[in-house]
Parts: structure tokens; sequence; C-alpha cells
């Protein structure tokens, strides 16, 4: 389990490590927390030349909380997400997500921004922003975009995000009063990826549905969220088993995962609807 | 010293003998990070080996290019199967009386197999090295079922090719290894022709692994200069690895010193000899330089030894009312690329005759057909004496089985087939004699601990509840009595490789009264170095505190065959005691001639020798140390030290009653162990905290074992689980809270009573977590299913029973 051999760099701003990544195109990658990146590397199956340390970048830190926006900075970690009684208040499905991803040994290190740019299928993350609606921040060497996170998924680890981008910070809109959230998450054992995970926001007669690990991307559903708003359980149910596509793995064969995925988002509605109004 | 005062039991309890729960001496180094474990070791000048692994598991190896690795700068040496057979190194002896190739020789035959063994200036040049190596396969056909294998027209074993007598009788088929039988085939027969109830089952008992926490390595400074191989590793036998290596190495065994430093969990994957040891050794000969070579996690999990794989066919019979008249048994086990099982010669498949449990089962036979697939060798006894957990969680789910078919109470149907107390020491129907026990004594405790009555009322209200639509979850009641045979064992029929299976303790008192004492075995978190300790003190009358204990260095420790199968307190545990008492009975005579009376005129007394009717006139046996090294008595030699060498009468018989209670989601799969009770009776109890975290520690790697671990194989033979993201290994977060309780039934045989422990919860913990499952849905017509019951499969149970609506 020894890595290839590469270039380590430490940019102290975002400049100096676009500057790095111009350099050196596809010879180098970003890394934040590291949690999916470095066993890749172990394994052997991400080799690269130059590896770019984003730890010391301090315009990538920081959670910002507005009446109507929540601002998170790339190298926020799990653990900060847990702890900021700000965000808890603002947005209470981020703690309730974070506090299902790994250990605390991991949520101390790995990062949101680590988590949502990777594009693995089994991270949290980018499902739930997707419920959430949020905004990924992008700065490359023509500047800064933003790419909306329901566009930024293509397939298993592929994104939107070129080659010479980092993103910078997520924005998250703050969910109206009244709108219930909840986060549920079936695995076989802590440190594990879901088996399935639904995301869900229901509340004011809006509604929206997210899921994990049941496609090569995260699956946000327009129209299971349109029936969910409409009060249409089982509709939105059909609707997103309908967008799902899982595969075969140890986790079990696909009818399992298909079944457990409409168990998970029924309860993740319920709970959402008692927290709701 | 001499305090008066003090009562019998005062100076009993400063001793922290037997009995105590004397807090583990190993954990002030292990719990500070200052364990000194193989990896730890660091010598001068020393290279690192790393191996190129076959990426399939049924190929040939047409070329092994070595010219691009070679090329690395600090590469020292590429190692193939041409290097080692100049030597006769490139295949190596398996405990099992089979060969194992050491680096593939012109084929592999499971993924993972050793291709190739770069060594290198350090570790990060061998791993880019190894990466270099070119090898040319040619796919083969992949056998992984070994009903298949039998039936197959592919040789795995080309070199076996015409050989029909194997190391343990006729060979049937040439993916075939060995049938080992036991009891009498036609009696059992006929019980089961004339029977009223028959139930039969297969009784699948998965591949899965040990996974010790530090996996296995070694490194092996071979000095020039002296002719000395040292070679440290994490070896479970370090005598028996030595006298192998002298044997397959040809070097002498004087000059071979073999040491097994801090050991970070074996569980039988550490038994055996491995292809790393032969290639470091090999390495370090022929550079002169000391070679490291550490297995990582994927290595571990994919090549070194797995367990259990054993597809055992029962049938059970008895008399309408529930009195078992007979059992049988049909194992095919599948042994992987290679027999290298790890058991004592005579026996090919461990002690699976202990199948017959707790039982008086008068007629029994057991069939065992060993077989060679594409998978990796192996089959120790992890956390178990050899395969006894197999027969344990085989002879648990057959009971179970017999009562749906008699529509008995499963805990009832156990209490009328228990033998009773007066009929041991028992024969049993496939050859042992167990020892001692109380089994009706230890369930009704159980029992009652848990308020069964109680809770098959609540099961049966949650099954109307379930009907009624008022819940989605299920409850379990895992039961199980589980007897153990370990302690291996009487030299007559217990050796490996012809070592006879006996162990050592030899122990020296010092001149001030403290002590050390070494052993044949090796600790690897077992805590042997706290309670051999307390055996000593109790024995001669000197603190624990006071006594060291060294194990793991062939220079220094006597000969003894290591530790695994729960071997180590019943024969090095009785080496010691014995040891002791020679030590007490040369303490008698001087502290009589101290004293100035006969020998006979002077008493025992916990920790000194008083004259018989004077209690006021004794030597402790501290002044006695003394007298041994300063004073000259008549017919006595100076000193104060003894050694035992012990060969067990017999084998001690462990047993238990555990029950687990779960709750099961029927719609997702998810299990949760609500309450878990353990009771083991291991005779004497020398620790009762040691005891219990063996206890904490089996049921936790019992519960991983049930619920989702495996080593599983997709048709290609690709190991679908070698890390652990796919491994289950449970976290604080998976472990239940476990209740303890004991009773104490004495070995009748043994120095001290003490039976043994370590792997009791294994044995038992595995049949009652999956005896939990099945009863949960037992009510809804489950007979059988196999482990590992993860969430799928528990789903794939109700959904078969059509619980999904």
């Amino acid at each position: 389990m020894i890595p290839a051999g590469f270039e380590y760099h430490r940019p102290g701003d975002i400049a100096s490590a676009i500057g790095i990544l111009q350099e050196h195109g596809d010879e180098a990658r970003v890394i934040a927390g590291g949690h999916s990146l470095i066993p890749m590397m172990k394994l052997r199956m991400a080799e690269m030349g130059h590896l770019v340390d984003l730890q010391a970048i301090d315009e990538l830190k920081g959670i910002e909380i507005s009446a109507e926006t929540v601002s998170l900075g790339a190298m926020v970690t799990q653990h900060e997400l847990i702890t900021h009684d700000g965000l808890a208040a603002a947005i209470p499905l981020i703690r309730e997500a974070a506090l299902q991803i790994a250990d605390p040994q991991v949520r101390y290190v790995g990062t949101v921004g680590g988590n949502v740019a990777n594009g693995d299928p089994g991270n949290d993350m980018p499902g739930l922003m997707q419920c959430l609606n949020a905004t990924f921040e992008l700065s490359g060497p023509d500047g800064t975009r933003s790419v909306a996170a329901r566009d930024f998924y293509e397939a298993a680890y592929f994104t939107a995000r070129e080659d010479e981008e980092i993103l910078t910070r997520i924005s998250i809109p703050v969910p109206g009063a009244g709108v219930g959230q909840a986060y549920e998450k079936q695995k076989r054992k802590i440190g594990d990826y879901a088996t399935a995970a639904a995301a869900v926001m229901v509340g004011n007669g809006q509604a929206s549905v997210a899921m994990t690990n049941l496609a090569d991307t995260p699956v946000w559903s327009e129209s299971a969220s349109n029936a969910l708003a409409d009060g249409d359980v089982s509709g939105c149910v059909a609707a997103m088993l309908d967008a799902i596509d899982p595969v075969a793995d140890n986790r079990g064969p696909v009818e399992f995962k298909k079944h457990v995925a409409a168990v998970m988002l029924r309860r993740a509605i319920e709970r959402a609807q008692s927290r709701a109004g | 010293m001499n305090d008066q005062t003090m009562t019998p039991e005062e100076r009993a309890a400063n001793l922290k003998g037997l009995g105590s729960s004397r807090k583990r001496v190993e954990d002030v180094r292990f719990t500070q990070g200052k364990g000194n474990y193989v990896d730890d070791i660091k010598l001068d000048g020393m290279l690192f080996g790393a191996f190129v692994r076959s990426p399939y598991a049924h190929a040939r190896v047409v070329s092994v290019n070595k010219d691009a690795a070679m090329a690395v700068p600090g590469v020292v040496a590429v190692l193939t199967a041409e290097d080692l057979a100049p030597l006769g190194l490139h295949w190596m002896p398996t405990l099992a009386g089979d060969k194992q190739m050491v680096l593939a020789d012109g084929k592999v035959l499971f993924q993972g197999q050793e291709v190739a063994y770069v060594v290198a200036e350090n570790r990060y040049i061998a791993a880019d090295a190894a990466e270099l190596v070119e090898v040319d396969y040619e796919e083969l056909p992949v056998l992984t079922d070994p009903f298949e294998a039998l039936k197959s027209d592919v040789v795995l074993r080309e070199d076996l090719a015409g050989q029909t007598e194997g190391a343990h009788g006729p060979r049937k088929h040439h993916n075939h290894i060995f049938t080992w039988e036991q009891g009498d085939k036609d009696a059992t027969e006929a019980v089961l022709g004339e029977a009223d109830v028959v139930a039969e089952e297969m009784v699948y008992y998965h591949r899965t692994h040990p996974c010790p926490l530090e996996t296995c390595g070694c490194v092996a400074s071979m000095d020039k200069v002296t002719g000395k191989l040292t070679l440290y590793g994490t070896f479970q036998a370090p005598h028996a690895i030595r006298t192998v290596v002298s044997l397959i190495s040809g070097l002498a065994e004087h000059n071979i010193r073999v040491i097994s430093p801090d050991i970070g969990g074996g569980f039988g994957n550490k038994v055996g000899a491995y292809a790393g040891y032969v290639c470091s050794v090999v390495a370090s000969i022929v550079t002169g330089q000391p070679v490291k070579w550490v297995e990582n996690r994927m290595e571990n999990l994919m090549s070194t030894a797995f367990a259990r794989d054993y597809w055992m066919q029962g049938k059970i019979a008895a008399t309408k009312d529930g009195k078992i008249t007979g059992l049988w048994c049909h194992t095919t086990a599948d042994h992987g690329g290679f027999d290298a099982c790890a058991d004592p010669t005579k026996f090919p498949a461990g002690f699976m005759n202990i199948c017959t449990g707790s039982y008086d089962i008068p007629t029994a036979y057991l069939a065992v057909d060993g077989v060679y697939t594409n998978k990796a060798p192996g089959g120790v006894a992890y956390r178990c004496s050899f395969r006894v957990t197999e027969a344990a969680y085989f002879i648990e789910r057959m009971i179970e089985v017999l009562a749906i078919k008699l529509n008995m109470d499963a805990a009832e149907l156990r209490r009328i087939n228990f033998i009773r107390k007066d009929q041991f020491p028992y024969q049993s129907a496939l050859g042992w004699e167990y020892d001692s026990g109380d089994y009706h004594t230890a369930w009704d405790k159980a029992l009652k601990a848990v308020d069964y009555e109680g809770l098959r009322a609540e099961q049966a209200q949650r099954i109307e509840d379930f009907k009624a639509g008022k819940t989605r979850k299920l409850l379990g009641i895992g039961l199980t009595h589980f007897t153990e045979i370990v302690g291996a064992g009487p030299v007559k029929n217990c050796d490996i490789l012809g070592l006879g299976m006996f162990d050592s303790c030899e122990i020296r008192i010092h001149p001030t009264g403290s002590a050390i004492a070494r052993l044949g075995t090796i600790s690897q978190g077992q805590g042997h170095a706290t309670t051999f300790a307390q055996i000593i003190a109790s024995e001669i009358g000197l603190p624990a505190d006071d006594i060291t204990l060294e194990e793991g260095d062939t220079d220094t420790a006597p000969y003894g065959l290591g530790t695994y199968g729960s071997r180590s307190t019943p024969v090095a545990g009785a080496a010691t005691a014995m040891a002791a008492r020679k030590i007490r009975a040369k303490a008698q005579m001087i502290a009589a001639y101290l004293l100035e009376v006969h020998d006979d005129d002077v008493e025992w007394d916990v920790d000194r020798f008083s004259v018989k009717g004077a209690p006021e006139r004794f030597k402790t046996m501290k002044e006695i140390a003394f007298a041994a090294y300063n004073q000259a008595i008549p017919g006595l030699e100076p000193g104060l030290e003894a050694v035992s060498y012990y060969d067990p009468p017999n084998m001690t018989y462990p047993f238990g009653a555990y029950i687990c209670v779960m709750e099961i989601d029927v719609d997702t799969g998810e299990w949760d162990v609500r309450q878990f009770y353990a009771l083991d009776d291991c005779g004497t109890r020398i620790n009762p905290m040691i005891i219990e975290g063996q206890v904490h520690g089996g049921v936790t790697e019992a519960l991983a074992i049930a619920m989702g671990q495996e080593i599983a194989y997709d048709e290609m033979g690709n190991v679908k689980t070698g890390t652990l993201m796919d491994f289950f290994l449970p976290t604080a977060w998976e472990t239940p809270n476990y209740t303890t309780d004991h009773t104490v039934t004495p070995s009748p045989h043994h120095p001290i009573g003490a039976k043994g422990v370590g792997e009791s919860p294994n044995v038992g913990g595995v049949p009652a977590f999956s005896n939990a499952v099945h009863d949960a849905f037992r009510p809804f017509g489950l007979v059988q299913s196999h482990m590992p019951h993860d969430h799928w499969r528990i789903w794939k149970i109700a959904n078969g029973l059509g619980m999904h609506g």
C-alpha cells in the first residue's frame, strides 16, 4: 500500500494553486482531506506527478452565515460542519448528514469541498447539496464561475470541474422557516458508504429529494420532488425509483438496493414531514 | 517480611495469584505505543522485500521479465522460482503434509499468489520495482466451487498428477486431497433408517479470515561471520518455525535463532509458514544483509491463511420425544490451491469430530473430503481449536433444525440431550473422552439470567404485532450450548510435522526472591506475562509482581509448540505449575534444613514453609531463595531452578451457554443485538478480568463472522473483500454490550484445573448470533440460511418468506 512517487506542493493562495495546475496539466491533482484520493493512490489506481495540498490556503476556509445564504469554504471539515452552532440552526440537515459520514477521525480531516468535488458516487455530500440546491464556486485560470450542484455531476469521478479549476466555496440557500429536513442512510458499518441514503426537504408547499450511491452520480429528481411537494409520497418514491440505477456490489444485488432505497426515502420523508411546519 | 500479623488470606491476596484480577503488565507498554513489533525492528543495512502477486486465480506463468525492475536504482535482487529451484526452496512443505509453491513454479493457483520477490534498499523502491516486473500469464479455467472442482476435468495441481495416495490416504479425483472418516458409518445409517424423526440440512460455514491487527512479517538476518541466522517474525510457534527453517534450509538448528517479538494478534493467521519468510531468509543469505518483509492489509486478506469454508451436510435422528439417537455429517472442505491447514498431523480436518457437541449422541459418523480450488490456502483455527468452531456451528444449527422438525422448544431439546454430570468422563461416539462438565447447571443458570420464559412471551407478542401490522421488527433469541476441545495435546496422538504437542516452562528464582519464567508459548495479546506469573505466585508464594515472563526467543526459551488452539493454559500453564512444584519441593528441603527439622515436618502455608504444629517457626519463600544461593546445604545443589516439559494426558473441554437477543428490521435487513449473555466454564479461573476481556474480544469476532465478515470470490476467482471497506471488522459502534457469567468445573487432569478460554467466545458466539437470526424468522417458516447474515442476506430471507408484501 505504497503510492507511486510524486512532487508535493503546498501553495498559500488560490492563484498559486491554479498556477501549479496550469503548469502540470493533468499530471497534477489537488488534495483536500485526502480520504478519497490517498487510498486510490495507495492502490496505485490514481497516479499523479504533482500533488497540490490545499491545507495552507486560508481563502478556502470558514463558514459564513447570512439570513439567506450559507457559504462554506471548500476546506471546511466535516467536524467543523458538525460543531458549528450557527450552521446547525440555519440548515440542520448538514449536521445530520455529516454525522453519518465515516467516523470522528475521518471527519476531523475530511472536507466538504473534497467530498463534493471528487465525484465519488458513494460520498454523502453531493446528494445532500443537490437536495439543498447548492451552488459550487470554481476558480480557474479564466476567473471564477458558479455551477449548480444539480448540474455538476456527469458520471462517477467526472464532473463539470475542469482540470485547472479548483472548487473553492459552496453556497447554499437557507431553507425557509417551516421546511422539514432529514437525512436517512443505511450502511453496513461505521465508515462505510451508503447502501442507500436519502436527503429530503419538505414544507411550505415545496420539496426536494436526492439520493446517494444508487447511480454513478447523486440522483436529484425533479418529478419526485414535485410529487412530494404535492403531498404524494408514493408518487415521489415511484419517481425516485425510476430515476436511480443501482449496481450490484458487496452491499447487495440491485433488487435489494431498490427496495432499501424506497425504505430510506420513505423514512426520510416521514421524519422531514414530522419536522415541517 | 516475617509479618505474623497478616492472615493467610491477606498474604495470599498480596501474591496476586490465581483468581486475582491483576491488571495486565503488558499494557503499560502497549497503551503508550512502546510495544516492539516486527515492523519496529530496524537493523543496520536492512533491505526490504516486496512481492509481485498474481492478478489471476488460475494461470500459467509463461515468463517473468525482471529487467525493468532490476534497472531501478536501489533494487538489489528480484527472486523467482527459477532462482529458488537450485536451493530446492521454490516449494515448501505445509503443516498438512502437502507442499506449496514459495514462488510461482510454472503456474498460479489463486489470486494474490506470490510470483516474484523484489529486494530493495527501502520499501518504497521495492514497491515501485515490483510494479515493473513483467509477468506473462496465460489464463486457465477457474474453479471456485469445491463441488464443481470434484467433477471438473481441470487439473489444478499438475505436480500431483497420477498420485492417487495423498498425505492422508487415497485421493478420489485429481482435485481431491483426502477423505477423513470417524465413527461408525453402518450403525449410524441404520439408526437414521429406523428413527422416528430425521432432520437433514446443509450447514455452510463460509470462508473468512483471522485478520489480526498486525499483518504477517519478518526480518531475516544472516550473519556471514558467525554463520548464524536470526529470524524475527510474527510467529505463533517460534520453536516449530526454527525446526522447519532448519529442515527446509539445511542450516543447523543451533545456528538459527527465531524471535517472536510483540505480536499484534494472531488468531491462527500466524501459525503457518509463508513465502515471505522463505524469500526473506534466502535474500538475507544471498545479500548478507538483513531483509524485512511486512505484508500490507490486502496481501494479508488475500494470501495468508483463511479460516472455515466448510460445507457440512448433516442428518440428525431422534425419537418423537426428542431424544437424539444418531448424527451423520459429510463435510466438503474447500482448502484452496494448497493444503496448508494448520492441524495436528493425524487430524486433517482438525477436531471436527467434536461435532457431537454437548449432547449424549450414542451413534455418529463423520466424513470430511478435502478439495483443491483456486482460492488462497489456509484453513487455520481462527480463534478456535482446530475446526472446533465449524463443529460447534454444525451441531448447534442441527439442534435448531431438529427442534423445528419436532416442533419443540430448542432450549428444552438441548436440556434433554445434554451429557449428564454423572456421565463424565464421557466417551463420545466420535472418539473423544470429555474430561468434565456440568451442562445442566450452566444451562439453567443462563436461561434464568435472561428470563428465557419472559423473552419467549415477548417474542410471541411481537409475532402477533407483526402480523397485525403494528411493527416491522422481529425478535430473535439465539441459543447455544457449546463444548470445546482445546489444549492440543497429548503427544501420543497430537504432533505437528512430527513435533509432539507438549509445552514447557523453565523457572529461575533469583537470590532476592524474585524470578524469571520462560515458556515455549508466545503471547499475541493473551496476557501470558500477567497470568502465568499468577500461576507461579500461587504455587511458590512469591508475588506475581516479582516474576518476569519471557517467551518467543528460541535461544533462551525452552522448546514448545506455541500459542494457538487455546493450548497455552492447558499445556504451558500446566508446565508452569509443574515447574513451580519442583521448585517448591526443593524449597521444602531447604526450609527443613534451615528450621532444623525433618522434610516431612514442615508444611506449605501460602508463601512459606512452617513447622507442623508450630506456625510461628517458618521460612518464607524469599528467605529460602536467598539460602539456596548462599548456604551449603548437605545433599542439595545450590540454586533454585526447575524446568517442566508437560505432555497433557488429555485435552480439556471448556463449555458455555450463550444467549443472544436480536432485533431484526425485515425491510432493510438491519440488525441490533439487544442483549448478549455469555456464560463460560473454563475450569479454574486464573484472572477473571482477562477472561472477561477474552470473552468480549472473542464474541466480537464471532459477531463479525456471523453478521458480515467473509472472504468472497467472484466466478473468476477475484477476491471481492480484499479491503476493510468490504471485510467487516466491527468498531465500537457495531459492538454490543455483553454480560459475562461463569460456572467452575475444573479439569480433573490439569494440575490447577484450568481449561482455557480464549477461543470459547468465538466458538459459542457464532452459532448464538446465527441462531438468533434463524429464530427470528422461524415462526415464518425459515429452516436454514447461510452466514454471513449481512443486511442483504437477511433481507433476502424476509423476501423469500413473502414478508415484503
